[in-house]
């Protein structure tokens, strides 16, 4: 491939309605690419869960993807609230978001362990009252 | 499955989206995070969920269709992007465990 291609997203943290357009974009893109549906099923996974984390918890942040001849990486940076306590927060079922998010299907508390199951790489960077920074990779062989 | 063998037989409508031939498998959660990961391609996903995240986890997962249950409808917003991404939405007046229990009957005949 050479080069690796970049991609860069403002994710809005106003609409939790079309949340997920990130993620649907670097689908598009991994198919025109030709990538295999179990290396889009994985990306697609792991990224939607990450956007959807800043959308509903930290309003909004920037994604950007690498795509390179041995890895996809993702990394997901926002200026919220942060992780107090990453490791609770990684635990399944494990939930903060209130009623009204609920109401949409988010909130599961399934987000950080599919990141982490659907990832080969997961390193979060968090510190509370400044933000919290994802990154995931995704190996290619 | 034929889509159009199930239509015959299970009260669904169609509402948007090109209709697939076949579909392979159901799901049936609202939850987003769950239907993500357990949704798998040319699924049918039942779901009452009607906001426009269905639209994106449909096509993420590539799931042949979406079934919507207990005759709710989508947001405009959410029909408006399900058309625009070709996702196919139907609905149905049945409940979800209705329309699992009478798409499961129909797969274990064909088996
Ligand atoms: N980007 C983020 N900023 C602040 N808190 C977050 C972020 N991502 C996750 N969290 C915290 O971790 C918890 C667990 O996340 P997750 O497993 O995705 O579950 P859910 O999003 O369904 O609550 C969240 O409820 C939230 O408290
Ligand atoms: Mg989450």
């Amino acid at each position: 491939m050479g080069e690796p291609l970049k991609f860069h997203f403002e994710v809005d943290g106003e609409n939790f309605s079309s949340a997920g357009e990130a993620s649907v974009m670097v689908k598009k893109k991994l198919r025109q690419l030709g990538f295999s549906p179990e290396i889009m099923r994985r990306v697609s996974i792991a990224m939607y869960e990450g956007e959807i984390n800043m959308v509903i918890h930290a309003d909004g942040g920037t994604a950007d993807v690498t795509v390179s001849d041995t890895e996809i990486e993702i990394v997901l940076k926002d200026k919220g609230p942060g992780i107090a306590d990453v490791e609770r927060a990684m635990q399944e079922g494990y939930s903060t978001a209130c009623d009204n998010i609920r109401a949409l299907g988010f909130g599961a508390g399934m987000g950080l362990p599919n990141m982490k199951k659907y990832s080969d790489y997961l390193h979060i960077d968090s510190e509370v009252g400044v933000g919290t920074t994802v990154t995931m990779r995704i190996n290619l062989n | 499955m034929l889509l159009a063998d199930l239509m015959k037989r299970i009260p669904v409508k169609h509402i948007s989206g090109d209709l697939p031939e076949s579909f392979d498998g159901v799901y049936a959660g609202d939850l987003l995070s769950r239907a993500m990961s357990h949704v798998k391609a040319d699924n049918l996903w039942i779901t009452i969920m009607t906001n426009t995240n269905v639209v994106a986890v449909a096509s993420l997962t590539e799931a042949a269709a979406v079934i919507l249950a207990e005759g709710v409808t989508l947001i405009p917003e959410a029909a408006a992007a399900a058309e625009e991404n070709g996702i196919c939405i139907l609905s149905s007046d049945l409940s979800v465990y209705e329309l699992c229990r009478d798409i499961g009957a129909m797969c274990a005949e064909t088996e």
